[in-house]
């Protein structure tokens, strides 16, 4: 019995499959869903700034992509309705784009978006270093550390960026609908509402796993000793 | 060859830390042999260099010079992935905080360590609730942590230490956040579990009642080995412990 322990413990390094340490995908589904369930008010005010941002996001391209549904009727008085609320339109032109000015907005709102997830998860991991520090101690890998912490941010950023990109895509018909009446909607592609919906989640997703790539970085890099620490 | 087998082994280890403009020598040349299966209590001071020494043991810190090894292995020549694989498979922690993860109940904290060393959900599953009955919490395998008494939640950290048979149990002041009946009983279960399993536990602990089960007790002082005690040499000097404490809390 002794003689098989030392002999084990003479091969620190031996055959792969004994040494392995392994997370599996489904484990740590299972563990991320179950962290944002526990801390779920967080969760839900972390995932509020993509809420907000995707939406604006969505109601700009949806918006858009309703003009181009009511100009594409070809008739005038839907042209200058559009033009006296402000769309630039020039005598010749069949589709609209969004403004630059739009677009800027826009692009400064994902920007002031990404920096909140970022900061967020920052302090959600230095909050967590007992947790983190514990897992390590029981066996975990830098990257099974890294994996709970992207599943976590990439479940967020699914849940808040489809919400946000369809409250979006609603207000902005809703909009339309108030301002110009039923034809504004029945003239709509919805093949190009559809796209930018989705362009609008795809995008959520990714700002939500770019914003955190650094905290789980540093959290994958938290030292097991962590775990002793009695006092915060 | 000598027959007993050690399964810590430290030799002339220091450890410096450099904060800034000075150097802290936290340990200046320890060597220390633990035998396997013993019950072991490092006690000292604070800043006396006794957690810097333990968390060597345990393979959380690597000594400036001098060598550690745990079951024969040199730590220091370990990588971060082999150290991973030491601390799951070898070494079993129990913290003074409990650190069960708070969003996982009983059963699945014992079993994560089991997941992390590969073992099939369903093994690990019969495995852990045979440890939670060892601890006595079999009808308390579905409660998560914040439902769970102190002295509960740390039987379910004993349990998930002992879930990959380690060699060594690391207990850093087991009962430091229990009461006195609380703390005596993990103190009891401890003591059962590492001559039922054969298993070497070594704590870092200020707990006088500790004692009384140790088979040993290295006492640290100013980062050198001050003495380590036997337990026959114990009882005899019982009232010099009470003299010790006593010099120590003034």
């Amino acid at each position: 019995m002794k003689k098989t322990n030392t002999a084990q413990g003479n091969g620190i390094a031996p055959d792969k499959a004994q040494r392995l340490l392994v997370l599996p995908f489904r484990k740590s589904l299972e563990i991320s869903f179950k962290s944002i369930q526990a801390r779920f008010f967080r969760s839900l005010i972390t995932t509020t700034t993509l809420v907000l941002a995707i939406s604006f996001f969505s109601f700009v391209m949806v918006g858009t992509n309703a003009a181009n549904g009511l100009l594409s009727t070809g008739e005038r008085e839907y042209r200058q309705a559009l033009v006296k609320s402000g769309y630039d339109l020039e005598p010749d032109q069949v589709t609209v784009g969004s403004s630059p000015k739009q677009r800027w907005i826009a692009i400064l709102s994902l920007l002031v978006c990404v920096v909140g997830i970022v900061n967020a998860h920052l302090m959600a991991v230095t909050e967590r270093f007992r947790e983190i520090g514990t897992m390590k101690c029981l066996g975990a890998l830098d990257r099974f550390v890294m994996r709970l912490f992207i599943l976590e941010a990439g479940m967020q950023g699914l849940a808040g960026s489809l919400v946000g990109a369809l409250a979006g895509a609603f207000f902005a018909l809703a909009s339309f609908g108030l301002r110009f009446g039923s034809p504004a909607l029945t003239h709509l592609n919805w093949g190009d509402i559809l796209g930018s919906v989705g362009m609008a989640v795809g995008g959520g997703i990714l700002l939500s796993l770019l914003g955190v790539m650094y905290p789980a970085w540093i959290a994958s890099r938290m030292q097991p000793v962590e775990a002793m620490r009695v006092e915060h | 060859m000598n027959n007993i087998e050690y399964v810590v082994r430290v030799s002339e280890v220091t450890k410096s830390f450099n904060l800034g403009k000075i150097m802290v020598h936290a340990l200046r040349g320890v060597n220390l042999e633990i035998a396997t299966g013993n019950y072991i209590s490092i006690m000292g001071p604070s800043g006396s260099g006794k957690s810097t020494l333990f968390n060597m043991i345990g393979g959380l810190d690597k000594p400036s010079s001098g060598r550690v090894y745990i079951d024969e292995v040199d730590i220091a020549q370990l990588d971060a992935y082999e150290l991973a694989w030491l601390r799951c498979r070898k070494i079993g922690y129990i913290f003074q905080t409990f650190n069960l993860i708070q969003v996982m109940n009983a059963l699945e904290n014992v079993t994560l360590p089991m997941t992390f060393a590969g073992e099939t959900s369903s093994a690990a599953m019969d495995k852990g609730m045979d440890l939670l009955k060892l601890v006595g919490l079999s009808d308390r395998h579905s409660h998560k942590p914040n439902e769970l008494s102190g002295g509960q939640q740390q039987r379910v950290a004993v349990a998930r230490a002992l879930a990959n048979d380690p060699s060594i149990i690391l207990a850093d002041e087991p009962t430091g956040n229990l009461d006195l009946t609380t703390g005596e009983e993990i103190i009891a279960l401890l003591k059962r579990l590492s001559r039922e399993r054969n298993v070497t536990v070594i704590s870092a602990t200020h707990d006088f009642k500790m004692l009384n089960v140790s088979d040993q007790v290295v006492w640290i002082r100013d980062g050198l080995v001050d003495k380590v005690e036997n337990r026959d040499e114990l009882s005899i000097s019982v009232g010099q412990i009470g003299a010790r404490s006593e010099s120590e809390t003034a």
